[in-house]
């Protein structure tokens, strides 16, 4: 089950995150009430050059003052607060969400072509794995992730996500199955300015994993979302691949159809499959990940899990449900569902 | 004082009832366990190997065979086979041979190894309607691609490939060499190998021009003897394996007696006919891994840079270190026969106890590799006791691109696992040169039987697969999560990094 919707401005206008709560809460059906979550992408114009690290603490005392520290070996923290909440009666609150605008001292990473990002990816990996009470659950620039366990509208009213304005949003409704209903466990999953709603199981889990540990990352989670946003940020930041490419990697087509292309073609969706093979996703999913200045939303290569398209002017929705779109905008245009495997990909236009 | 004979293993029984003394089972038996002597058949039963080839051709199932335990006195230590062993070699002074695979009982961690199905959550696949790709390429990969776009916004792929074979199933027929096997043997597993769309070794015997037709599908080896090896041989493989090791055998040569190199077998493999061929345990250019290396870049030097090298080795203590060292070889494949890897000839020593399981040298060599962020540059190939369908998915779970049968391929020609392949008499044309024996296999209806087993074993690996949620190979491979271990330690347990059953 599990609900998943993403909505990009393709002229960069801003939307507050009123309508994607709406609509995520239509979606009640595809949740359990024990995780949801939104990301929102241009929301800190004030901070728009440092890092948001968004962190669960279990509480502000140990933990915070070792993340501290270690990040403050790395770089400067230029703003720090913690994220104003609001009481919900229907949402326990189990850790205190609490945001880092953060500066990386570049030089400090060496042999590396973004050395910031490198910077804050190893403080993710870090932090996550070894510091107790402590996850980081974002850490884009310019961009941020609420979430926590309990239904749409709570989460969303527990972080006010109307009083965020930005020109991406995706957000999740989560039936967890793998594992229990947790903050953590709540999507979207992020990684720098990745960000990833997902709807399904990954059978190829064991192997996607072992593949992006294998390339410096380190899966604390306990969940197969984590390794997509790891994955696109293996395949789109340090291998450079182009969107399409990614997709072709994650979700390629069957041999079938590389046989029958012609030979650029052909050769292009080989090198992928061969190279990339221990990428590619198995089971069923919808997913939409979004970055900076696109967002793309496709399924597994037989379609186990459905996702509807809708367009409207600058507007491109991508959801698990016409229905949700239809809340966020009732006037939506062009209402189609891609094929299987196939990317649709929503770009802003400088 | 002589030590007087050992007792015999197998008692053979004829129901005279049934038996219409068509004298059959005299022709059949190549150990001379039957004669005729007055119009009767007279049967010798200490002689029997049990390979079942005069039971299956008596047309009046007259045939009984049984084991015949003989009581020693009891002893944990000192079995039956101890004290049979040190009989014969207080007799013989010699060291004892065996044939096929070790046969000690030492516990299958296959058959500990449960495989994972989907239940709700995830939904399991059809492979009767849904698309199943088991299609495996076998060779390096890149670690990355260099993808641009261009103008019109196609992608550009920038990076080139270096050449893979390309199986459409990840069943490979292991190495066997002529000499090993009967012409015809090899002549049915080419044949095969061809009919399903895979590959087959050569073994270290040279490649006898009829198999010529089969070049394609055919994987060349060259072992420390250079048996047949010259650049003819080399560019006509689809790919060139160097034999390091052999499961059966770690860390010795192999030896083809002299009196099996026959006129036909001395031109194969270039030796003068009736000359011992050895193989010795080391390659003499080869004391380092530099010099391994060095080996593999002649030989893709030779051959224009346009065939896969494969390197086999024998699943040792530092198997995957060794796994590691050979993928910064310019290799592109390594295989890693287990200890329980078949075999023409092997003093039976060696056989039963020296290596280690292909399940464990299989999950270390892929963990290291993976560690050391390096396992795209070379494919996995396990061999060495692969019995059926679940023994592959597991493989490949536990980190093999591909695996290579040999036994099996055997059975399904008619071995039935006498393990007397190393006395040159196999009553089914396999493991023999004997031209009347030979000639008793068929390489039409035999590749017929093999093709068979392996189409079966695809299919079966497809309903693995789809029960598993997964519709193509590359999500099988190296995918722990969907194996669990059942009665294994906790040492087994960590080296498979397999979860046990229930969590
Ligand atoms: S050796 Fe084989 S053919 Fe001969 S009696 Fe025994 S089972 Fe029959
Ligand atoms: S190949 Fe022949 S000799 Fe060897 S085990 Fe099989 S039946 Fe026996």
């Amino acid at each position: 089950m599990c609900g998943i919707i993403g909505v990009i401005d393709r002229k960069m206008n801003k939307m507050d995150g009123s309508s994607i709560r709406d609509a995520l809460s239509l979606m009640n059906e595809r949740g359990s009430g024990e995780g949801a979550g939104y990301a929102a992408y241009g929301i800190y114009p004030d901070f728009a050059d440092c890092y948001a690290l968004h962190v669960f603490f279990d509480n502000l005392v140990e933990p915070k003052s070792t993340v501290d520290d270690m990040i403050q070996k790395w770089g400067r923290i230029v703003y720090q607060e913690e994220i104003p909440t609001y009481q919900q009666p229907g949402l326990k609150r189990a850790h205190v969400p609490w945001r880092y605008f953060f500066k990386p001292y570049s030089d400090l990473m060496t042999g590396s072509s973004t050395p910031e990002d490198d910077i804050v990816k190893h403080l993710v990996m870090h932090i996550n794995s070894d510091i107790k009470g402590a996850l980081v659950f974002s850490s884009g620039k310019n961009m941020g992730v609420f979430k926590a366990a309990g239904w749409p509208e709570d989460v969303a009213n527990f972080y006010r996500i109307e009083n965020y304005e930005g020109h991406i949003w995706i957000a999740h409704n989560r039936y967890p199955t793998n594992t229990p209903g947790w903050w953590g466990g709540a999507h979207p999953f992020n990684l720098l300015d990745w960000g990833v709603v997902h709807n399904g199981e990954i059978t190829s889990y064991g192997t996607n994993r072992r593949f992006v540990e294998s390339n410096g990352y380190t899966c604390s989670m306990f969940t197969d979302t984590e390794v997509v946003a790891y994955l696109f940020d293996l395949l789109g930041r340090h291998h450079k691949l182009p969107e399409e490419a990614i997709v072709k990697a994650l979700a390629p087509p069957f041999w079938d159809e590389i046989d029958s292309m012609e030979d650029k073609e052909h050769e292009l969706n080989k090198a992928i499959r061969l190279t990339y093979g221990p990428a590619l996703m198995n089971g069923p999913f919808a997913i939409v990940v979004a970055t900076q200045n696109w967002m793309v939303g496709f399924t597994d290569r037989i379609k186990l899990r459905p996702l509807v398209v809708g367009e409207n002017g600058d507007r491109l929705y991508i959801s698990s449900e016409e229905a949700a779109i239809r809340v966020m905008d009732p006037n939506v245009q062009k209402v189609y569902m891609p094929k299987a495997g196939e990317p649709v990909i929503g770009r802003v236009i400088e | 004082m002589s030590l007087g004979s050992i007792p015999m293993r197998y008692r053979v029984k004829i129901d005279r009832e049934q038996c219409m003394e068509c004298m059959r089972c005299i022709d059949n038996c190549s150990y001379g366990v039957f004669r005729e002597e007055n119009g009767k058949i007279h049967i010798d039963s200490r002689n029997c190997t049990v390979c079942h080839r005069c039971i299956s051709m008596c047309p009046r199932d007259a045939i009984d065979l049984h084991e015949r335990p003989v009581d020693y006195r009891s002893h944990p230590l000192w079995t039956p086979e101890a004290r049979e062993d040190i009989i014969n070699q207080a007799r013989g002074g010699k060291i004892i041979l065996s044939g096929m695979g070790n046969a000690k009982p030492y516990p299958v961690i296959f058959d500990r190894l449960v495989l994972d199905a989907c239940q709700v959550t995830n939904p399991s696949i059809d492979p009767l309607r849904e698309p199943m790709e088991l299609r495996t390429y076998i060779g390096k990969k890149p670690k990355q691609l260099h993808i641009t776009k261009n103008e019109a916004g196609d992608l550009e792929l920038e990076t080139e490939l270096s050449p893979n074979l390309k199986l459409d199933t990840p069943i490979m027929i292991g190495h066997m060499s002529y000499g090993a096997i009967s012409l015809n043997a090899q002549l049915s597993l080419a044949k095969a190998a061809a009919k399903v769309g895979t590959y087959m070794g050569t073994g270290e015997g040279g490649l006898h021009e009829h198999l010529h037709p089969y070049q394609n599908n055919m994987i060349v080896q060259v072992a420390s003897g250079r048996f047949g090896v010259d650049i003819d041989y080399l560019e006509r493989g689809a790919a060139i394996e160097i034999k390091i090791g052999q499961g059966a055998k770690p860390g010795i040569g192999g030896h083809l007696p002299g009196e099996k190199v026959c006129a036909d077998i001395s031109c194969t493999r270039m030796i003068p006919q009736g000359s011992d061929a050895i193989s010795p345990a080391p390659h003499h250019d080869i004391y380092s891994i530099e010099d391994l290396a060095q080996l593999v870049r002649s030989l893709k030097e030779a051959t224009n840079w346009e065939k896969p090298v494969f390197v086999k080795i024998a699943a040792v203590h530092n198997t995957a270190a060794i796994a590691a060292g050979i993928a910064r070889s310019s290799a592109d494949a390594v295989v890693i026969d287990g200890f329980r890897g078949g075999t023409g000839a092997a003093p039976k020593v060696f056989r039963d106890n020296v290596g280690i399981p292909i399940e464990a040298a299989i999950a270390s060599v892929d963990q290291k590799l993976h560690d050391q962020g390096i396992r795209n540059k070379l494919s996995v190939i396990a061999s060495g006791g692969i019995r059926n369908s679940a023994d592959i998915a597991k493989a490949i779970a536990l980190g093999a691109d591909a695996v290579y049968i040999g036994t099996a391929a055997l059975v399904s020609m008619g071995c039935r696992v006498c393990g007397n392949c190393y006395r040159g008499l196999c009553p089914w044309g396999i493991a023999t040169q004997r031209e009347d024996l030979v000639q008793r296999l068929d390489p039409e209806i035999e590749s017929e039987h093999v093709a068979n087993l392996i189409n079966s074993w695809t299919l079966e690996l497809s309903e693995i697969m789809g029960a598993a949620g997964i519709n193509s190979i590359e999500s099988l491979r190296s995918n722990r999560s969907r194996l669990r271990g059942y009665m294994l330690d906790e040492g087994t347990l960590e080296v498979l990094e397999v979860k046990p059953v229930g969590a």
